[in-house]
């Protein structure tokens, strides 16, 4: 599915228009209402979408249906700001900005910016700082991606209730102390512009681990991510070597999802990828955006992770890889973030540039690497270069221990055979 | 060939409780349905969407009252004309109508002619 992702980057296709046009329409009825009325302006947008159903369903799409859809939800907010007692408050701003939309029933340029920055200021409102990142992606994606509780449920792996728990207390912030984010002259900007790039970089990766839920599903997570990246490049004060920077590694990483995964969720280790299936059209966009990111002197963690990434996405073969200039970014990444995750990617790095047992010495002093005890891919790093030294019953602890703390379903049937593998190897 | 009209039915409340990926597909199939209608000449004439609710006038005394209310299980939502030889080829198109996804029904009646 290479090329649906490719045509899929540009932020205009029709494949997901609800859920598209829903993520602007409760942006804008967001500002008009303000923050702290975020179920209104949902319950509205909702009420549009459900007309648009039954009307298209019998009668075919109209002409213009973003326009439709904004028009029947307009209407139906001024309905409700005339006759409930609650929004007079607000009614006389409400009637005017009505007012002032009443004739925009065609694409307007000047409405469809103010729309989109509408979508930035949702985007940087939910980045709230009384929210865990966790919170602030799930209302992301429940106002600004118009996704259902379900589906967000389903793309993270949790159940209903759990996410219905998020949502219901980025409510309950907003209602007491929620406003809407305005650009110009915050003072907050740089902070609420590095939440942003958290929540799209956890938006992103959420979609690009979470290897048991459906394909589609986490595509379609590491597409909003890309989206967003791309809203946010898009206006003068977000378009940063940073934001440049993101986009570059998610559209690296994007363009290798379809060689991750194989029939029924099965992982593929990078080095049995079949590289032709990696989306050759993401990866020139990835180029594009790195060579953008290196604009001024600003250096990011997403600008070492994106010039990772571009090293493997680049590299003809699994054996042509430049590992030696990969370790030479992981030290530098590690500088800049240092976690016992990228200590472990660094270590693999170092055992394919210099030999399976520098891999095994770099693993086993790794920082604060007791942190990872949970992870299955570290001892799973350590089997695999045991293999290589053909250390083969060390290998085969190495994976069982892994096998025992897999995750999920997918993760185990990959381990087992890494395992299994191990047996195999004694047999010949 | 003979003329039937079909008249949709449904409970709207399923379509509340969507989400707008799950819209947009059903949206697709009755697109899809229309068009292959549309190919194979049956569809006479796109037919007209409903409001949910109304007024009923009744019998003698003229009385109006409120109804059918727009949560009814078996709102008429629209209309539509078809051709088709007979009533049971008409049925047979009927099947493949997406509100039968939702738990609604399709009403055939053959247009009278005279």
């Amino acid at each position: 599915m290479p090329q649906r992702m490719a045509t899929r980057a540009v932020p205009e296709v029709v494949d997901h228009l609800f859920r598209r046009e829903a993520g602007k329409m409760v942006s804008y009825f967001t500002r008009v209402f303000g923050m702290n009325r975020l179920s209104l302006a949902e319950d509205v947008v909702q009420e549009a979408l459900c007309q648009a159903l039954q009307t298209w369903s019998i009668r075919g799409l109209p002409d213009n249906p973003p326009a439709w859809l904004m028009r029947v939800a307009r209407n139906r907010a001024i309905d409700l700001a005339r006759r409930d007692k609650k929004f007079r408050d607000f009614t006389p701003e409400l009637t005017h900005l009505m007012k002032l939309r009443e004739e925009s029933r065609q694409a307007d340029p000047v409405f469809e910016k103010e729309i989109q920055d509408d979508q930035l200021r949702m985007m940087f409102s939910c980045c709230h700082p009384g929210l865990s990142t966790e919170v602030q992606v799930t209302l992301i994606l429940k106002t600004l991606c118009g996704f259902s509780v379900g589906e967000i449920a389903s793309a993270f792996l949790a159940n209903e209730d759990s996410i219905e728990k998020r949502l219901g207390r980025a409510r309950k912030l907003f209602r007491d102390s929620g406003k809407f984010v305005e650009f110009a002259g915050e003072a907050e900007f740089p902070e609420r512009l590095e939440a942003v790039y958290q929540a799209i970089y956890l938006l992103f990766n959420e979609g690009y681990h979470a290897s048991e839920s459906e394909q589609t599903i986490r595509e379609d997570l590491c597409y909003e991510a890309l989206r967003l990246g791309l809203l946010l490049s898009e206006h003068p004060m977000a378009a940063r070597p940073k934001t440049f920077a993101l986009l570059a590694l998610c559209c690296f990483n994007a363009a290798r999802l379809a060689g991750r995964v194989e029939g029924h969720g099965e992982l593929i280790q990078l080095e049995h990828q079949d590289r032709s299936k990696w989306d050759a059209g993401l990866i020139a966009k990835g180029f594009g955006y790195l060579e953008k990111s290196a604009a001024e002197q600003e250096m990011s963690e997403f600008h070492v992770e994106a010039a990772i990434a571009s090293l493997h996405s680049g590299a003809e073969s699994f054996e042509k890889t430049n590992w030696e200039e990969i370790v030479k970014l992981y030290d530098l990444l590690y500088l800049l973030k240092s976690t016992p995750i990228v200590g472990l990617n660094r270590a693999v790095a170092v055992g394919y540039a210099e030999g399976a047992e520098r891999g095994l010495e770099e693993l086993a002093r790794i920082a604060e690497g007791d942190k990872l005890e949970g992870y299955p891919f570290y001892p799973a790093a350590m089997g695999e270069f045991y293999l290589l030294a053909g250390r083969r019953s060390e290998a085969e602890k190495s994976f069982a221990r892994a096998e025992g703390l897999a995750r999920n379903p997918a993760e185990r049937r990959f381990l087992e055979g890494k395992r299994k593998e191990c047996f195999l190897e004694y047999g010949k | 060939m003979a003329k039937f009209m079909m008249l949709f039915r449904a409970n709207p409340e399923v379509f509340q409780t969507m989400s707008p990926e799950q819209m947009q597909k059903v949206i697709q199939k009755w697109s899809d349905w229309r068009e292959s209608l549309q190919k194979s000449g049956h569809l006479k004439q796109l037919g007209e969407r409903l409001e949910g609710g109304g007024k009923v006038v009744r019998g003698k005394s003229k009385a109006i009252t409120d109804g059918p209310y727009a949560e009814s299980k078996d709102l008429v939502l629209g209309h539509m004309s078809v051709e088709a030889k007979d009533i049971a080829e008409a049925s047979q198109i009927a099947t493949g109508c997406p509100i039968l996804d939702g738990d609604g029904s399709v009403e055939i009646r053959p247009v009278m002619i005279v």
